[in-house]
């Protein structure tokens, strides 16, 4: 280990705050207001930026000091709150975990609505249906019998069991990238899954089984094609894919 | 526009507002309206963990937190309120795992707990491990268990309503509270939510500071309402500045990596806050240590080029420690700074976290109108709230319990005034104010934009009032808040459409902030003492005999229109503690 010195950051500038001049950088977004238009557009947007901020300030640059229209949602900028999930470069990410120098500035740089749920106005999404597929499959813990007084016992192991399910902050990325989800809005689609993942693996419930038959209707885990996109769009790196197999598996052999 | 009627309406869906609407939906016939989606509420960003004498993994009891909470708030804790806070805690957790909440366990498998700034064994003897913690994303855990179970429960929300005025009816010669004003973001419809009971869990106001572990949304929208119909705002000089943000950007770095045994380190690589606070060293109360880095920056031993920030070093801590324990927080700091916490120390500088202050309530989370009277029918919980159990500073992981014990409180409270009482009739024309802030800003013309005016109050309020204050310094922030407020006036707006005007809402927003920077300046102004968060380098010490007692601050309009601030006090409530000198 290295004692933090003066001499040392002399010897190596300090990682992600060197000396960079600000960049030109387009933005190329995707605009949809059908209070003007029944057709969405692509609009163009310059500006100076520093490549290592986020593109969710490159969006704020655009509203506060351009076109204060451009509509997308927002909270946290940290990778929390999970607001801004949006097609970056034909990527699903979240605006304010990617930073610019990260994605090729020297080209125009996409940003769309994330796909599959209705657009209503620029970058803003009608996130109901995605809820209403999470509410569908029981997220939350069944037990049965008498509370206990204090809290209920799991070891470490059945902890860690399900912990990478509970990471999940519900931004829609890894949905709204499925191709079966665009097909068939029906689909539960991974996010939904996911949490029932959550319960189903969780030692101290007593509803997997319910969760279970609910995943196996025809819209369930089954119509799952295994293309690895939600793995790879999910900002929490979620093992996605993973879990819906694990579902799926418990499906077959009623162990879990 | 839609009139509703309610039982009780819960304004705000994060910790405190879901907490208590599962209490109140049981109950009453209840509605949730939040600006965001409830899962984008602000307790998701909180990490490190929720405080609770459990004696887990050690000797430990609510009697030891209470007191640890009254001396970390610097004895401007309501010491009642402390009481219940920490005796009610250890229920509070074990009513979250029992709804589902995954802690971190230990081998015995009960929930484990970690050290955290200012929770001490003993009165101040060492440090204690009372922080139930799941990692370092336990205000994420809380916040998706109590969604949850509001989803079992039935609870109704009304997601993107922004409410935008609070209804107060005099009867009788008593202001009660008649219900809410939204707008409908999707729509831009106004809704008028008539309701029994209504309680405010909207969250802080940190955006009035430039660098803020604070959400873009956290505006302070639920004081601003109460305050511009006439009722105090306590406190609100306290802000707490938390010691590790990430440089230049104030995303939260949690305490918890202190606790795990992170060291802050100078330019010369000295653990400076063994000069400090030798016992507690680096889980000092966070205002102290948010001093000591500010200290070290002006003395010359800052880090970097510009000596403006210091290091927070983990690497020391085996890797499997920091991916176990601090696995959020050690990838912020490669995303957003590209840096290896195993092996590169964290630049890190105090950010603007919490509101020690704000809209005055009592233990059952009734507000006040002032020092003694209730406001029948309105209640408030969290951040949003003062009641006052942080004082002068919050100790850390006291926040994750203030929500869930007084947002359960309020959320029964509210529930049981509305099963007992009538509606109170609304006034006439409700939407009246509000209809005209959003016409206003519509239909305005003015040279002012939203953005400009926002930065320069932000970078003000980090010059002038952050960490260290003096007359002149704010006197200075007043003078410009004055000046913005002015200017305010001839501000307008680009989105002139009814549908998603997020454009709108950031103006209406921003003047919220602006009403409650000048509060929060002119209560630091008449505080000539230095008190927990709120550090007078022209007054150093406490005064205990002038200015133990709490700040309210009310509104009032001259017969001309000319709004000033009056500002009165309120005995603090001391039970079991005498005041004593503050050592860490």
């Amino acid at each position: 280990m290295a004692t933090p010195t003066l001499e040392k950051e002399d010897a190596k500038p300090e990682a992600g705050f060197a000396d960079s001049p600000y960049i030109t950088v387009t933005f190329r977004i995707r605009r949809f207001n059908p209070e003007v238009s029944a057709d969405a557009v692509w609009e163009d947007f310059q500006m100076e930026i520093d490549p290592k901020e986020r593109v969710l300030d490159g969006l704020h640059k655009i509203k506060w000091e351009q076109d204060g229209t451009l509509t997308f949602r927002r909270s946290c900028a940290h990778g929390i709150c999970g607001s801004d999930a949006m097609r970056i470069n034909g990527k699903n990410r979240l605006a304010c975990k990617t930073l610019i120098k990260d994605i090729n500035p020297s080209k125009p740089i996409t940003v769309e609505p994330i796909k599959g749920l209705t657009v209503l106005k620029d970058l803003v999404v009608d996130m109901d249906p995605f809820f209403q597929a999470y509410r569908d499959v029981m997220p939350f813990l069944v037990t049965t019998g008498n509370e206990p007084t204090r809290e209920r016992l799991q070891s470490a192991e059945d902890r860690e069991r399900f912990d990478d399910t509970t990471k999940c902050i519900l931004c829609a990325a890894c949905t709204s990238s499925c191709p079966v989800f665009w097909n068939d809005g029906q689909y539960f689609g991974p996010a939904a899954i996911v949490n029932a993942h959550r319960f189903i693996f969780d030692s101290r419930d007593e509803a997997g089984e319910q969760r279970l038959e609910i995943l196996n209707d025809k819209d369930g885990v089954w119509r799952c094609r295994t293309t690895f996109n939600c793995t790879d769009a999910c900002p929490r790196g979620i093992e996605v894919t993973k879990a819906i197999q694990e579902v799926k598996r418990a499906l077959i052999t009623r162990r879990f | 526009m839609k009139i509703h009627k309610y039982d009780t309406v819960i304004v705000g869906a994060g910790g405190a507002g879901m907490r208590a609407a599962i209490e109140a939906t049981k109950r009453s016939r209840t509605a949730v309206l939040t600006k965001l989606y409830p899962t984008r509420s602000h307790t998701g960003a909180a990490q490190g963990g929720m405080a609770a004498a459990l004696a887990n993994v050690e000797e430990d009891n609510w009697e030891w937190h209470t007191f640890d909470t009254v001396k970390g708030g610097d004895y401007l804790v309501d010491q009642d309120a402390a009481e219940i806070l920490a005796k009610e805690a250890i229920d509070a957790v074990l009513d979250l795992e029992k709804m589902g909440l995954p802690f971190n366990r230990t081998p015995d498998g009960t929930i484990d707990q970690r050290r955290f700034g200012g929770h001490t064994r003993n009165h101040g003897e060492a440090a204690v491990r009372r922080s139930c913690y799941a990692a370092d994303r336990t205000g994420h855990m809380i916040l998706q268990t109590l969604y949850q179970n509001c989803v079992k429960e039935g609870v109704e929300f009304f997601n993107e309503f922004y409410v935008l005025d609070q209804l107060i009816v005099e009867v009788d010669g008593v202001k009660k509270s008649a219900g809410v004003v939204a707008y409908e973001l999707a729509t831009g419809e106004i809704h008028i939510f008539q309701a029994k009971a209504v309680i405010y869990a909207s969250g802080g106001t940190g955006k009035f500071f430039k660098v803020t572990s604070n959400a873009h949304t956290l505006t302070g929208d639920g004081q601003a309402a109460c305050y511009r119909r006439g009722l105090p705002l306590e406190d609100m000089e306290f802000f707490q500045f938390h010691p590790t943000g990430i440089w230049r950007m104030g995303i939260l770095l949690t305490e918890g990596a202190r606790g795990e045994g992170g060291i802050l380190r100078n330019k010369d690589g000295e653990r400076f806050m063994e000069k400090y606070a030798p016992v507690m060293k680096d889980l000092a109360s966070r205002d102290v240590v948010s001093r000591s880095i500010y200290t070290e920056i002006r003395e010359g031993r800052g880090c970097g080029p510009e000596g403006d920030h210091v290091y927070l070093d983990l690497t020391h801590l085996p890797p499997e420690q920091l991916d176990a324990k601090l696995p959020d927080i050690t990838e912020f700091a490669r995303t957003y700074l590209g840096i290896e916490p195993y092996t590169d120390p964290i630049p890190i500088q105090p950010t603007a976290h919490y509101a020690m202050g704000g809209i005055p309530t009592n233990v059952e989370g009734e507000v006040l109108a002032d020092n003694t009277t209730v406001v029948p029918g309105l209640y408030a919980a969290g951040e949003v709230a003062c009641v006052s159990v942080h004082g002068a500073n919050r100790l850390g992981t006291n926040s994750l319990l203030d929500i869930n014990v007084f947002g359960k409180r309020a959320g029964i409270a509210a529930a049981e005034y509305a099963a007992s009482h009538d509606f109170v009739e609304l006034p006439e024309n409700p939407e009246e104010l509000v209809v005209s802030q959003v016409e206003r800003l519509r239909d305005a013309t003015g040279a002012e934009r939203v953005a400009e005016l926002r930065k320069e109050l932000q970078e003000t309020m980090d010059a002038n009032v952050m960490v260290f204050r003096t007359e002149q310094t704010i006197k200075t922030a007043v003078e410009k808040i004055a000046e913005l407020r002015e200017r305010y006036l001839n501000v307008s707006i680009q989105d002139k459409g009814k549908r998603f005007n997020t454009d709108l809402l950031e103006a209406i927003e921003l003047g919220n902030l602006l009403d409650l920077a000048e509060v929060m300046a002119q209560s630091a102004l008449a505080r000539k003492e230095s008190r927990g968060g709120h550090y007078r380098e022209d007054f150093p010490n406490r005064d205990d005999v002038n200015f133990m007692r709490h700040t309210m601050a009310y509104r009032e309009v001259g017969d001309d229109g000319t709004e000033t601030i009056r500002l009165d006090y309120k005995p603090v409530v001391q039970t079991r503690y005498q005041p004593m000198e503050r050592k860490y």
